[in-house]
């Protein structure tokens, strides 16, 4: 039988990766705002495009916060035991969303740039508008997303807490009552994740809605979680932590829902595609016109062959899934990819006809990369990096994928 | 059964039988058995056993690329199916779209992949395990019915081709298993 790795001997703290960790957020933080902040002061229009692609880099990171979130509970009211060994670091992926709160300021400051229904005398000549206003105005706006972040930010502690206090406590009821509040917790998470979808992306465009459009949004979120474990995973395995607990098994299995939600993330873009081209309503067919006029037709269609096409392809064989560098090589490129989505989703609205990407797209995307790495490694390298007090820790650092 | 009894004659016989009380008996005793050389060979557990495929040395299936292959087709066949019929044979204008417009027909040809990729894996996988097989000489054996409930099985096929009445015996006897059984053929 093969020999499972005895936890007392595992290397399961950040430290040995802290100062590589530590530096390279830094870095990346301090060389994404200043550029970002450079180009635009410099720019004509540089604070507006500042920040229509700091909602695109915002969106990014809620995704992966959220998708992380959706992981944890799922693990929980599956009753998984195969996941125990790589849970901790979802949980704290999850934690981010109290950082992801403060990181909303921006978009809530600058709401007037970035929604034409928060300019409530223009609103009022607009029937439509006027019609949606007592959803979309700035105040219930505000209340709305302090009521997205209050939920997420209690669930995430809620679970890392719980968690954590297990690693010394190895009380079983633990899991139990994290159990029986995923059930819940997944209810609560599906309503706010949807509706922060329609708020936060949807209403750039107040006139077209998309009742999908909340499950397109938790597919960027899945997709860009299981695309970022596998690098996290090898980076620290690389500086020797966890290199024995998290097994080619683990990677295999989140290669494997890396694919399977890539796919879903097809489908679902697919099913809003085409109930709108088939039913061709103009209020509705507006948004894709946009999205098939000019530059941004090329982008639409990167999107179906790099997104899905090429992924699909490459995720499909056993062999890519089973070989953690390369798994952690597709993931990053998966990021770019949800990355290029959200920028699709978010920049038509602003620039039609033209994609005017550029480096301040770049240093955006590098400045909320960086901040969003050192909180998370400050808040990993506080606790072991595995839910070593689950009862389950043996099943899964045993755990064989077929 | 006595090594001093009259050897089988292997022509006659379909093989050797041993049975044993765990997994990780089983497991050692399978990998010894893939290390002699053996190909005609074959465990029987009354559930998965994980590492199994590696003890005996099996190599992975080609079943995948079967599946990937029908799935194709299926896409292919789902397209084709609705030109002909939409836009070839006898066209026919639906809501001022198109009479071939990919997106309409991606439906179709989706769930086309999905049945000729599910067909594909089941029929793929009966053919490859030589199935439906409606009898087997192992089942003439009285104790391999516990193949079923708690015992773990290693069957070894006299037409093997290092297959030795004595030597195959020798071998299953060192595993540490039941006594050998010589299964009639």
């Amino acid at each position: 039988m093969k020999q499972v790795a005895d936890i007392t001997t595992e290397v399961r703290r950040l430290d040995p990766a802290l100062p590589l960790w530590l530096g390279v957020g830094a870095a990346t933080a301090a060389v994404g705002i200043a550029g970002a902040v450079a180009l635009a002061s410099t720019q004509e229009h540089g604070w507006g495009r500042l920040l229509e692609s700091y909602l695109v880099s915002f969106a990014l990171f809620l995704a992966l916060t959220l998708g992380a979130l959706f992981f944890v509970m799922l693990q929980h009211i599956t009753r998984a035991g195969w996941s125990v060994v790589v849970r901790r670091i979802a949980e704290t992926l999850a934690c981010n969303a109290w950082l992801m709160a403060v990181l909303a300021i921006p978009v809530v400051l600058g709401m007037d740039h970035l929604y034409h229904w928060s300019h409530v005398e223009a609103a009022a000549h607009d029937p439509v508008l006027v019609g949606k206003m007592g959803f979309l105005n700035p105040t219930f706006f505000v209340i709305r997303l302090g009521i997205y972040f209050l939920i997420w930010g209690l669930l995430a502690w809620f679970f890392h807490r719980t968690s954590v206090r297990q690693d010394t406590t190895l009380d079983p009821k633990l899991t139990v009552r994290m159990e029986r509040a995923a059930g819940p917790g997944l209810v609560l998470f599906a309503l706010s994740a949807n509706f922060a979808a329609f708020d936060l992306l949807m209403s750039l465009d107040p006139h077209w809605f998309s009742t999908i459009f909340g499950v397109y949004y938790f597919a960027v979120s899945v997709v860009t979680f299981f695309a970022v474990m596998p690098k996290i995973l090898v980076s620290l395995q690389w500086k020797g932590v966890l290199s024995r607990a998290v097994t080619v098994e683990h990677f295999h299995d989140l290669g494997k829902l890396l694919f399977a939600f890539n796919v879903f993330w097809a489908y679902i873009a697919f099913s809003q595609y085409m109930l709108i081209w088939y039913g061709n309503i103009p209020e509705e067919t507006q948004w894709y016109l946009k999205r098939q006029t000019g530059d941004w037709a090329w982008v639409s269609l990167a999107l179906l062959v790099f997104h899905f096409i090429i992924p699909f392809l490459v995720l499909v064989s056993r062999a890519v899934k089973r070989r953690p560098r390369l798994l952690a090589f597709t993931g990053s490129y998966m990021v770019v990819m949800c990355w290029l989505d959200l920028y699709w989703l978010v920049i038509p609205e602003f620039s039609p006809g033209s994609v005017r990407f550029g480096l301040i797209d770049v240093f955006c995307f590098l400045g909320v990369a960086g901040v969003y790495t050192l909180a998370l490694t400050f808040r990993l390298k506080r606790h072991s990096l595995i839910a070593e007090g689950d009862p389950r820790l043996q099943e899964s650092m045993a755990f064989h994928t077929a | 059964m006595s090594r001093h009894q009259k050897q089988p004659d292997a022509g006659g016989s379909y093989g050797y039988l041993v049975a044993f009380d765990s997994v990780e008996q089983l497991l050692q005793a399978a990998a010894r058995v893939r290390d002699a050389g053996y190909t005609r060979w074959d465990a029987h557990t009354p559930f998965v056993v994980h590492g199994l495929d590696a003890a005996m040395g099996i190599r992975p299936t080609i079943l995948p690329y079967l599946v990937f292959t029908g799935g194709l087709t299926g896409t292919t066949c789902g397209i084709l199916l609705q030109w002909f019929t939409n836009a070839h044979d006898y066209p026919f204008l639906i809501s001022g779209k198109p009479i071939f417009s990919l997106p309409a027909n991606i439906p179709v040809a989706f769930e086309m992949t999905i049945l000729f990729a599910a067909l594909t894996a089941l029929v793929g996988m009966l053919a490859l395990n030589l199935l439906p097989q409606l009898a087997h000489p192992l089942h003439g054996s009285r104790s391999f019915k516990r193949a079923t409930d708690d015992r773990f099985f290693i069957s070894i096929e006299a037409r093997d081709p290092i297959f030795d009445p004595v030597a195959t015996r020798e071998l299953l006897e060192s595993l540490g298993g039941s006594a050998v059984e010589e299964v009639p053929g």
